[in-house]
C-alpha cells in the first residue's frame, strides 16, 4: 500500500513543480522567476526523499541537504544582486 | 509479536497519511505560485505552504525510517530544521528586491502608497540593515 | 570565556550537530571536537554580541507555539489560495516596533513570516517600523494588537528588553 501512495505523492509533486515550471517561464519579471525556482528546489526536495523512500535507502538524504542548502545560497545571492548589483561587498 | 505487526501497520497508515497531506500542500503551494494575481500574493504560497508540506514529508521519512531501523532517524529533522529558518530570510530577500523594483501589485490592495515609501525611501545601493561594516 | 573557547555554546552546537548527521563514534566526536573548537576561533572576530536570553524554557514555549501558529496559518493560507482570486484583499501593514536589539527583531521579522498570512518584507529607515503584506488583511489595528500580544510581548521577555 505504501509503494502506491509514495507513488500517487510523487505524482503530486511532480504536478507542483510543472506549475513552478509554467511560472518561471511566464514570468513576468525577474523576482517572480526566482521565487519559482525557490519554490523548484524546495519540491526537488521533497521528490528526492520520497525517492528515498521508495527504494527504502537512507543514502538519498545527504543530497536532499545539500540542495537545500544551495537552494537557499543561490536564492539570497540572485535577490541581492538584483537589490546591489553585487553580491560580496 | 502480533503486536508488533499492528504497530508496523500502524506506522504504514501514519507514514501514508503524512505523506498524502505534505504532496497535498506542496501542490497548493505551487498553485498558488502559478495562479495568484501578482508577486507579493504569490510570496506568501511557498512561504507557507511549502514548508507544511516539506515538514510533513520529512516527519514521515523519519517515522518510516525510525521504525525501519529501530533508531531515532536524525537527518530529516536537520533539513527540516533548515528549512524553516531559511524560508523566511529568503523570503524577505526576495520580497526586499520586489519592492525596490516596484513591483506592480494587483488592484485592490490596501495601503499601497505605503510600499511605494518604502521603496522611495533608500536608493538602490545604499547602506541596508543587513550591510556590515565590510 | 577566553581565546581558545569565545563562544562555549556555539562550539558545544556545532558538536553535536556534527554527531547527528554523521552517526556517534569515537572518531567522529574527535573530529567533531576539532572542528567546534576552531570554527568559532575563525568566525569569533566577525560575530557581534547579542541580547542575551533571559528566560530559555519560555524561549522552547514560543518555539512550540510557533510550530502550532505554523500549521494553522498554512491551513488558512491554503484556504486562501484555493477560493477565486477575488476573494482576496491583499494589503501593506506597517507594523510600529516596540524593541530595536536586532536579534529579537530579527526573530520577530521570521515569525511573521512563517504564521498567519503576512510576510515581512522591510524595515523603515530608522528600524522603528516594519513593512508587512498581508494575504486577507481585514481589520488592521486588531492585526496589529494580536501580533504584539503573541509574538513579540513574549520575546521582550525572553530577551529582556
Amino acid at each position: 500500500m505504501l509503494n502506491t501512495v509514495i507513488l500517487i505523492s510523487s505524482g503530486m509533486v511532480g504536478l507542483a513543480m510543472l506549475l513552478c515550471l509554467w511560472r518561471l517561464l511566464k514570468g513576468p519579471d525577474i523576482t517572480d522567476r526566482i521565487l519559482a525556482l525557490d519554490t523548484l528546489y524546495i519540491n526537488s526536495i521533497a521528490l528526492i526523499i520520497l525517492l528515498g523512500l521508495y527504494h527504502g535507502s537512507a543514502m538519498y538524504f545527504e543530497g536532499a541537504l545539500l540542495i537545500a542548502m544551495l537552494g537557499f545560497v543561490s536564492t539570497s545571492a540572485v535577490a541581492k544582486y538584483l537589490l546591489r548589483g553585487d553580491i560580496i561587498e | 509479536m502480533t503486536s508488533l505487526n499492528n504497530l508496523l501497520a500502524y506506522t504504514d497508515h501514519l507514514v501514508a497519511g503524512l505523506l498524502l497531506f505534505g504532496a497535498f500542500f506542496m501542490l497548493i503551494g505551487s498553485w498558488g505560485l502559478a495562479k495568484l494575481p501578482d508577486f507579493f500574493t504569490r510570496l506568501h504560497a511557498p512561504t507557507k505552504a511549502s514548508t507544511l508540506g516539506m515538514g510533513s514529508t520529512l516527519l514521515a521519512s523519519l517515522v518510516w525510517f525510525s521504525v525501519q531501523e529501530g533508531s531515532l532517524h536524525i537527518h530529516e529533522l536537520v533539513i527540516s530544521i533548515f528549512l524553516f529558518l531559511t524560508a523566511p530570510v529568503s523570503a524577505y530577500m526576495m520580497g526586499k528586491a520586489a519592492i525596490h523594483r516596484s513591483r506592480p501589485m494587483v488592484d485592490g490592495t490596501r495601503n499601497a502608497e505605503q510600499a511605494e515609501r518604502a521603496s522611495e525611501r533608500r536608493g538602490l545601493k545604499d547602506e541596508g540593515p543587513e550591510s556590515k561594516s565590510s | 570565556m577566553g581565546r581558545l573557547l569565545p563562544m562555549p555554546w556555539h562550539s558545544l552546537m556545532l558538536l553535536v550537530v556534527w554527531l547527528l548527521l554523521n552517526g556517534v563514534s569515537y572518531g567522529q566526536l574527535l573530529l567533531g571536537t576539532i572542528l567546534g573548537l576552531l570554527i568559532p576561533i575563525m568566525t569569533y572576530p566577525y560575530v557581534r554580541g547579542h541580547a542575551p536570553i533571559q528566560k530559555p524554557f519560555s524561549l522552547v514555549v514560543y518555539g512550540l507555539r510557533l510550530v502550532w501558529d505554523i500549521v494553522v496559518a498554512n491551513l488558512d493560507v491554503a484556504r486562501r489560495i484555493l477560493l477565486p482570486n477575488r476573494f482576496l484583499k491583499p494589503g501593506w501593514l506597517v507594523y510600529p516596533l516596540s524593541m530595536s536589539e536586532p536579534f529579537p527583531v530579527t526573530i520577530l521579522a521570521s515569525s511573521i513570516s512563517l504564521t498567519p498570512g503576512t510576510v515581512s518584507v522591510e524595515f523603515s529607515e530608522d528600524r522603528s517600523c516594519l513593512y508587512i503584506h498581508v494575504l486577507h488583511l481585514t481589520d488592521e489595528d486588531e492585526l496589529i494588537a494580536f501580533i504584539r500580544r503573541r509574538y513579540e510581548q513574549p520575546l521582550k521577555e525572553i530577551f529582556g528588553c
